[in-house]
């Protein structure tokens, strides 16, 4: 892959990684008594690993062809593959974390493996690790047919694709070594944030430069999607990690947001992660690879307009009810409660929308897994959509509050949304990108479709029944007035749920696996074939009337 | 009408770039600045203390071990919280926390009212394994904090930059941290007396782990533990509690 950059852009990407190497060593030395030592090894070895490629090709010759004329899909295989086995490592983490809460000793007495700090490996693994690998990769693929340009940029799209995949080991190792800091879905510390914006910058610019370059008027709706992803976690990011280090040798720091006002930037940011981060960037796969699976056009532009703008207005008003019946003001969970009901109507246009594209098509959902995949995405968005709408309501969440009600909900989202998703683009984007003729087996997509769906069915089952049997466990009073239950009562009672969400998890964790063999057997064994038509950008002499 | 539009501004990738900051600043602004100017948000509490420099670095094994993943730190204004964990939580009692604890999920008991519901030698006892003393718990074992020797040497360094942040430590505080992280833990040392002078006489001063002679880990998650809803008694006052502040003195 190497030999297909010119020397200068070799020279290029020598030289950044050669910066990182000695950011890395800046690290070692500031931090060499402390976690933050290790994370600058892990940097020099990171930056090392790939420097190897790059200079070992260095005096290849130079790439002949016209790269202009081609897509630039290197970058995209290798995100796919990243994807793929980080969703391995994050889901494996949680059916780990599963099992702990139902057998404690599983920590082994060791402190790097106990749940609190195993639990953020889970989430930033499968939300970060595979999530955004899926993401960077799907986005990749569809800005370029969408506009039908090549990428801008030949070393950029593999800095924003190892840059971030650098974020990602460096969250997860800081987590096993104490690095952490306690803010959901935002635990890495000042340095690795750092490094994210620096990474997240590059991917916006490297985006917007592509769309630049299109052969189309209008920018299509799925790069709506992929703009609002990228733009708004720039801003959610960078906000709520303002944080203070306590030396510049030291990986703690001290976030700036105090208290109460931390709470609200806290919960503004994890809501808003769900919603830029685990929704609007896989509604862009959504309107890309659905329509193309199903061979029909979306159901309705109108539709599309109406969900994109309600969901990126509404969403970053429903954040605080996370909050209800806490120390915020009472103003901010009301707010927080009336957006979150009317985001329903934008986020059932969206599942709805994509539903009803399928008409004409069903015989093929039927027939083809990959499309069953993306189908039963959409089902379960519009189901996670309306659970979540209804659970901000105030007295809904003082029952749901706390207990694993929740946890069953991000899991219909997470698994039966973000997942299939996922799993149904990437089905469809490997051939292509391979140029197979088809996946090595159908039978193992069906196998994998359907031990997805019933590991998702069991997890959250099991969560919305110990989640509400806790609930209303915690509130029962007996006739004299006086609390019915322990709160060991109600710990007690979860214990078969726990089992039972771990037996889910780990079929939803070997259907990815049977994914992951069926696409390596793909790329292996299926013989190579010419696409019908011709998947090639515009030449620029085409369109120079425009 | 509408449609037109978009038709205009989905040819424009600058524009469009902007019409979604735009749309998405909104609801952030609306609901966070007016956080810091509204007076009502945090209530005064003029006898609120700060944390002591052990309470503090227990305060950040509790963050560095993930602890808010199962516990959280918020009693809600519900009848059933108010009688099981005690007055609901006030916004002041937070105000010195980086990053707030509230937490999301409740594995285990709410904490923001642990302080002084058990011994220290009970929290050692269940942090060295839970199971010896609730036996039905699913909580991981943290014996070996009770191994590792609690770090001071920085303890200044944390205390300035909460300092830099509008935390009011004061010189002498930051100067004595270390010190001060050592007689907290250790009550008939020489540095037992300065811990009182400076964060006051109700401050609690225990061989937290049961062993004075050694700092570690454990004194200080202990210490962090046994301060938690004690640092104000601004929830007990006017807000119909039906308990008492715990007595600090038992």
């Amino acid at each position: 892959m190497v030999a297909k950059l010119t020397t200068s852009e070799r020279q290029s990407a020598a030289v950044i990684l050669l910066l990182v190497a000695l950011a890395g060593i800046a690290m070692a030395a500031a931090g060499r008594n402390e976690a933050m030592g290790v994370h600058g090894l892990i940097v020099i070895l990171f930056a090392g690993a790939l420097l190897y490629p790059v200079l070992s090709a260095f005096y290849a010759p130079e790439p002949t062809e016209d790269r202009q004329a081609s897509y630039y899909d290197d970058p995209i295989k290798v995100g796919i593959a990243l994807a793929m086995g980080w969703a391995i490592f994050g889901m494996f983490m949680g059916v780990w974390v599963a099992a702990q809460l139902a057998w404690p000793n599983l920590h082994f007495d060791g402190a790097w493996s106990t749940f609190g700090r195993l639990r953020p490996t889970h989430t930033t693994g499968v939300i970060f690790g595979f999530g955004g690998n899926a993401l960077i990769a799907t986005s990749f693929h569809v800005v370029q047919r969408t506009s039908r340009a090549r990428l801008a940029g030949q070393v950029s799209p593999w800095f924003v694709l190892f840059g971030y995949n650098l974020f990602c080991v460096l969250a997860v190792t800081g987590y096993i070594l104490g690095v952490t800091q306690s803010k959901e879905y935002a635990e890495p510390e000042w340095y690795a944030d750092l490094w994210l914006v620096v990474v997240w910058v590059t991917y916006f610019l490297l985006y917007i430069a592509t769309i630049a370059r299109r052969k189309e008027p209008h920018i299509y709706v799925a790069n709506w999607y992929f703009m609002a992803f990228i733009l708004v976690v720039a801003i959610l990011h960078i906000v709520n990690n303002l944080a203070l280090p306590i030396s510049w040798g030291s990986a703690k720091s001290y976030t700036i947001w105090p208290g109460v006002q931390d709470a609200m930037v806290q919960w503004w940011y994890g809501h808003n992660a769900v919603a830029f981060f685990l929704t609007a960037g896989f509604l862009g796969m959504l309107y890309y690879y659905l329509p193309i699976r199903a061979g029909r056009p979306i159901f309705s532009y109108r539709l599309s307009i109406l969900s994109f703008w309600g969901i990126t207005f509404f969403y970053m008003w429903a954040g605080s009810h996370h909050l209800h019946y806490t120390a915020l003001p009472h103003w901010v969970q009301t707010l927080g409660m009336t957006f979150s009901v009317m985001l329903l109507v934008p986020s059932w246009a969206s599942a709805g929308n994509a539903l009803l594209t399928l008409n004409g098509a069903w015989h093929k959902v039927r027939d083809d897994a990959t499309l069953r995949f993306m189908m039963a995405a959409a089902v379960f968005y519009g189901i996670s959509t309306f659970e979540g709408s209804f659970l901000a309501i105030r007295p809904v969440n003082a029952l749901s509050h706390y207990t694993d009600w929740t946890v069953g909900h991000v899991h219909a989202g997470a698994l039966g949304w973000v997942a299939l998703i996922s799993f149904g683009s990437i089905y469809t984007l490997v051939p292509a990108l391979w140029k197979r003729e088809r996946m090595y087996s159908p039978a193992l997509i069906e196998w994998h479709f359907w031990l997805a769906i019933a590991g998702t069915l069991i997890y959250i089952f099991a969560m919305w029944n110990s989640g509400i049997l806790q609930g209303l466990m915690w509130r029962t009073y007996t006739e004299e007035g006086t609390l019915a239950y322990s709160f060991l009562d109600s710990l007690v009672a979860m214990y078969p749920y726990y089992i039972a969400r771990t037996i889910g998890g780990a079929m939803f964790l070997l259907g990815t696996a049977i994914g992951c063999y069926n696409i390596w057997m793909t790329i292996r064994l299926v013989p190579a074939t010419v696409p019908e038509e011709a998947d090639l950008p515009v030449k620029d002499a085409v369109v120079a009337g425009e | 009408m509408p449609e037109f539009f978009h038709r205009k501004i989905e040819r424009s990738a600058i524009g469009f770039v902007l019409a979604i900051i735009a749309a998405a600043s909104v609801g952030g602004i609306v609901e966070i600045a007016p956080l810091f100017t509204i007076d009502e948000t945090v209530e005064e509490a003029p006898d609120m203390r700060v944390y002591t420099p052990l309470e503090l670095a227990g305060r950040n094994i509790y963050v560095r071990e993930g602890c808010y993943a199962c516990h959280s730190q918020m009693i809600r204004t519900l009848r059933d919280e108010v009688e099981r964990y005690g007055p609901y939580s006030l916004a002041v009692e937070s105000k010195y926390d980086r990053p707030m604890l509230w937490g999301s999920k409740r594995t285990g008991p709410d904490l923001a009212r642990v302080g002084g519901k058990y011994s220290d030698a009970w929290h050692v006892a269940h942090l060295i394994n839970p199971r010896d003393v609730v036996p039905e718990s699913n909580m991981p074992a943290y014996a070996f904090l009770a191994r590792t020797a609690l770090r001071t040497d920085d303890l200044s360094d944390h205390l300035r930059a909460q300092r830099r942040l509008g935390v009011p430590y004061t010189d002498e505080m930051i100067g004595n941290a270390a010190a001060d992280a050592y007689g907290q833990a250790a009550p008939d040392s020489d540095f037992a007396a300065g811990v009182s002078e400076r964060y006051g006489e109700a401050t609690e001063v225990s061989a937290f782990d049961g062993v004075a002679s050694r700092l570690t880990e454990m004194d200080a998650l202990v210490a962090y533990l046994q301060v938690l809803g004690r640092l104000t008694s601004a929830a007990y006052e006017n807000t119909a509690a039906p308990q008492e502040a715990p007595n600090p003195d038992n």
